[in-house]
């Protein structure tokens, strides 16, 4: 009884924790006022430098100052990002955007590193609990004043009780 | 000296071929015991040798072509291409490694210079280094024959000989890339070495663990060489390329980060296999991968693959590279599939939440992010296959993918010391993680108060909210080491009275692996840091005319004039800016652009001022067409010099981990392998 009322200290505790921090992070948390930075980060130079557009600053480069200029006149007429982006890729093609999409076969690039993490995190743990649950039954020999005094030492002498 | 080059690339390839015939035929009549009219020792001796004489062929080749370079002999292709007779010494040197031919035969003559070794010191274990040096015979065989055939670096020029060459790409022209291309070269090929070690083992049914004994030395010395590689082209990328980044996961970077992923699970995942005879199929597999990735890398570099800024040498052969990967896939799934009862495991993981187990997890996420790396690489290629429609996957891709799954390995870089083998106890586990919890609490409330907040102008930041995130692991992670060490330094200082920075000294001495281990964990912790402090940048632009002035952080940058210089090699002008703070001159930075005269391409040259908190950093963008003025942009990017720290403390511990300890483990190494190994003490305490 005393160990489930300890458990389930530490889970409200937890609870408690995390709520508080959702708190936390939210404080101040209004629209966003620098659209500006947030978009030419999400698409690229297509100077074909391989660069973000808001940090692409290579000598010469003719393409990021259009880019820049027309995003800016996008934001100050108006247009939401979903409407700038879409100007953009109809200009340039999706090799402007610096991510894909999440609609169509872009969403496979999204989803498979998260498929494949779950997946693998899942097998893991499956097969541990397996062999854990398979393994032979190990029967701890009784407590004896000689295995009692080697456990001393070895506590005394690692520190710890058991790591490496 | 062309045609000397020439002919000595043919020889190798020749020498080569033998060892790699030689030595399958008389390492197949000692498996079979079949008569033979000669002896297959004196056979695969002669293979040995066949090898060594292939190194002094390839050494020839690689001086060839380095004279050609000083000579300015501009009849070859290669150095007319890459050379001219203004560029300065150190960097026709580089010459070598900068067009797709010379680096193919660095990459030839290194993997000659690492068998040279092997096969010097074979008498460690004749008949394993046998197998080895056959295996690299046959990677060597390839290579050569790429050089000989597909990329010839010693083609002769068509049509008239020019009186001066190209020049060396101006992005090479810094002097990092004097040591930066070998050094990864020597992190790629070294990995060769472990894969024909334990490629070689497994044919051979080697028994026992003592290859992945010598197979981990080798690969720590590669891991260490390949770890120095990224991290000067982090360096280079960031005081050449002038955007005010180090990293921009473009193909090539990602290329050379994946075997390193590989080859640190490995080194990780080694130690199952040593200590509990566990992981030998992962293992096996794992340096089978990371060898593949080291081709993958250099097809990525060399054949045009995907775009990069890296694309500085590209050509057709890629195929060669698919079908000598294609080569060793089949050749290793058909040797493990052969003799996979060889690889049975001695003991199987008994609990989730045990030393084992973190290994386990450690070794996933290592392969999850290299998985991860892989897959947004070579994303574009297979949606452009698929769909017909080619994307850009960049940073804000695996900002979003990566960093999360790179937080989770430094939070179990932290977790996996403090848990014990076999299994844990909930004792256990409240003792050891007591203060690595406070630290992360505390550095949580720290950073919240100091204005590390996960929101920006309002809005939720991602940045800022993973720049938080690793501060408060990275304050966890220290603090579980650091316990460790006091921990174990505390006992020492308590049983031989010695003050605890002696103990600390003994600590590490008596099992330099473990305590070594923990060292570059300290180091990568500090690069994780210097990583985050990039949420935070901020940077201005301005046109600066003469005495004009920018303010960005707690500097003021005025401008004190814009003159012009010129040398054979390139003109050049530069902006003159003195830098204030709080009202006084502090120092003068001078910003570069330069136009190299060869290839007539222009190259920035950014002026960066390192303190502890930050970096100033200056870029000369050239005038603005429209009104002539000059136009500067200065970024502060905080923590920078955290990541050059880290690096060093890696490198540190790396030679660490590679000295012997003082503790009889090492003695195991000495032991002959016909002689099984003696068995390891109870509690030999470490890894």
């Amino acid at each position: 009884m005393g160990t489930r009322l300890r458990f389930t200290f530490w889970v409200k505790s937890a609870q408690a924790l995390a709520l508080a921090l959702a708190v936390c992070f939210s404080l101040g948390a209004t629209d966003a006022s620098s659209r500006y930075n947030n978009l030419n980060h999400r698409l690229m130079c297509t100077c074909g430098c391989a660069e973000i557009l808001g940090e692409c600053n290579h000598v010469g480069c003719t393409s990021s100052a259009g880019e820049l200029a027309e995003l800016r006149a996008g934001i100050a007429g108006g247009k939401s990002d979903k409407e700038i982006l879409a100007s953009f890729v109809d200009k340039y093609g999706a090799v402007v955007l610096a991510a894909p999409t999440t609609h169509g076969f872009d969403l496979v690039a999204w989803i498979a590193p998260f498929a494949v993490f779950g997946a693998a995190l899942m097998g893991t743990i499956l097969l541990i609990r397996h062999w854990s649950l398979g393994k032979t039954q190990f029967t701890p020999e009784p407590p004896s004043p000689e295995m009692d005094a080697l456990h001393d030492k070895i506590r005394r002498e690692t520190g710890s009780d058991g790591g490496f | 000296m062309a045609t000397f080059g020439s002919f000595a690339l043919l020889i190798a390839l020749a020498l080569a071929a033998y060892n790699l015939l030689a030595g399958a035929i008389a390492l197949r009549l000692l498996a079979t015991g079949q008569p033979a009219p000669i002896s297959p020792e004196r056979l695969a001796d002669t293979a040995r040798r066949a090898g060594i004489a292939g190194f002094v062929a390839i050494t020839a080749a690689a001086f060839a072509l380095v004279w050609l370079v000083f000579t300015n002999d501009f009849s070859i292709t290669y150095i007319m291409e890459h050379s001219n007779r203004a560029l300065p010494g150190p960097y026709k040197f580089a010459a070598l490694w900068s067009g797709q031919e010379g680096s193919l035969l660095l990459w030839a003559w290194l993997l000659g210079t690492y068998g040279f070794v092997l096969r010097l010191t074979h008498k460690y274990d004749v008949r394993l280094y046998a197998y080895a040096g056959t295996i690299l015979a046959a990677v060597q065989v390839f290579f050569l024959a790429v050089v000989n055939f597909a990329a010839p670096p010693f083609a002769l020029m068509k049509g008239a000989i020019p009186d001066d060459g190209n020049g060396l790409n101006p992005l090479l022209q810094y002097p990092e890339m004097v040591i930066h291309p070998p050094l990864l070269y020597l992190g790629y090929v070294g990995f060769t070495v472990p894969f024909a070690f334990a490629l070689g083992a497994l044919m051979m049914r080697y028994p026992g663990e003592k290859w992945i004994k010598i197979t981990r030395l080798w690969t720590m010395v590669t891991w260490l060489f390949l770890t120095m590689g990224i991290f000067l082209g982090m360096h280079w990328a960031y005081a050449v390329l002038g955007w005010g980044g180090y990293w921009g996961w473009d193909p090539v970077e990602n290329a050379s980060f994946m075997p390193w992923l590989t080859g640190t699970a490995f080194l990780h995942s080694v130690m199952m296999q040593e200590k509990k005879g566990m992981m030998k199929s992962w293992n096996v597999w794992l340096i089978f991968a990371t060898f593949l990735l080291t081709l993958l890398g250099t097809l990525l570099t060399r054949a045009g693959l995907v775009s990069s800024v890296h694309a500085f040498a590209q050509s057709s052969i890629g195929t060669w590279f698919v079908v000598f990967m294609g080569v060793v896939l089949a050749v290793c799934l058909f040797t493990y599939i052969l003799q996979r009862s060889h690889l049975k495991v001695d003991n199987h993981l008994e609990s989730l939440v045990s030393r084992e187990s973190s290994f386990l997890f450690n070794n996933l996420v290592l392969l999850v992010a290299c998985f991860v790396i892989l897959w947004g690489t070579l994303f574009p290629v297979l949606s452009e296959f698929v769909v017909g429609n080619k994307v850009t996957v960049g940073a804000p891709f695996y900002n979003r993918v990566a960093v999360p799954i790179g937080l989770f390995l430094l939070f179990l870089t932290g977790v996996g010391p403090l848990l014990p083998w076999r299994a844990t106890s909930l004792r256990s586990i409240r003792r050891n993680f007591v203060v690595p919890t406070i630290a992360v609490w505390a550095t949580v409330i720290v950073c919240l108060a100091v204005g590390v907040r996960p929101w920006h102008d309002g809005a939720f930041d991602s940045g800022n909210f993973y720049a938080l995130v690793a501060f408060a692991v990275s304050a966890g992670v220290m603090a579980a080491i650091l316990s460790e060490f006091l921990r174990g330094a505390g006992v020492i200082s308590r049983q031989t009275g010695r003050n605890l920075f002696a103990a600390t000294w003994l600590l590490t001495r008596r099992n330099t692996r473990r305590y070594g281990g923990y060292i570059i964990h300290i180091g990568v912790v500090i690069v994780v840091i210097g990583l985050a402090g990039a949420a935070f940048n901020r940077s201005e632009e301005k046109e600066l005319g003469l005495h004009d002035k920018l303010a960005i952080g707690p500097y003021t940058l005025e401008c004190i004039g814009f003159t012009q210089d010129s040398n054979l090699n390139y003109n050049s002008e530069y902006a003159m800016l003195d830098v204030y703070k709080d009202g006084k001159k502090q120092f003068q930075m001078t910003p570069e652009k330069r136009v190299y005269l060869a290839s007539q391409q222009p190259q920035t040259m950014v002026a960066i001022h390192s303190v502890l908190s930050w970096d100033l950093y200056v870029v000369y963008e050239g005038a603005n067409p429209d009104t002539g003025q000059p136009i500067i942009k200065a970024i502060i990017n905080p923590l920078v010099s955290w990541l050059w720290a880290g690096v060093a403390i890696i490198v540190f511990g790396t030679f660490v981990a590679l000295v012997p300890s003082l503790t009889p483990a090492t003695a195991a190494l000495r032991v002959p392998a016909t002689r099984p190994a003696p068995s390891e003490p109870a509690f030999k305490g470490g890894l």
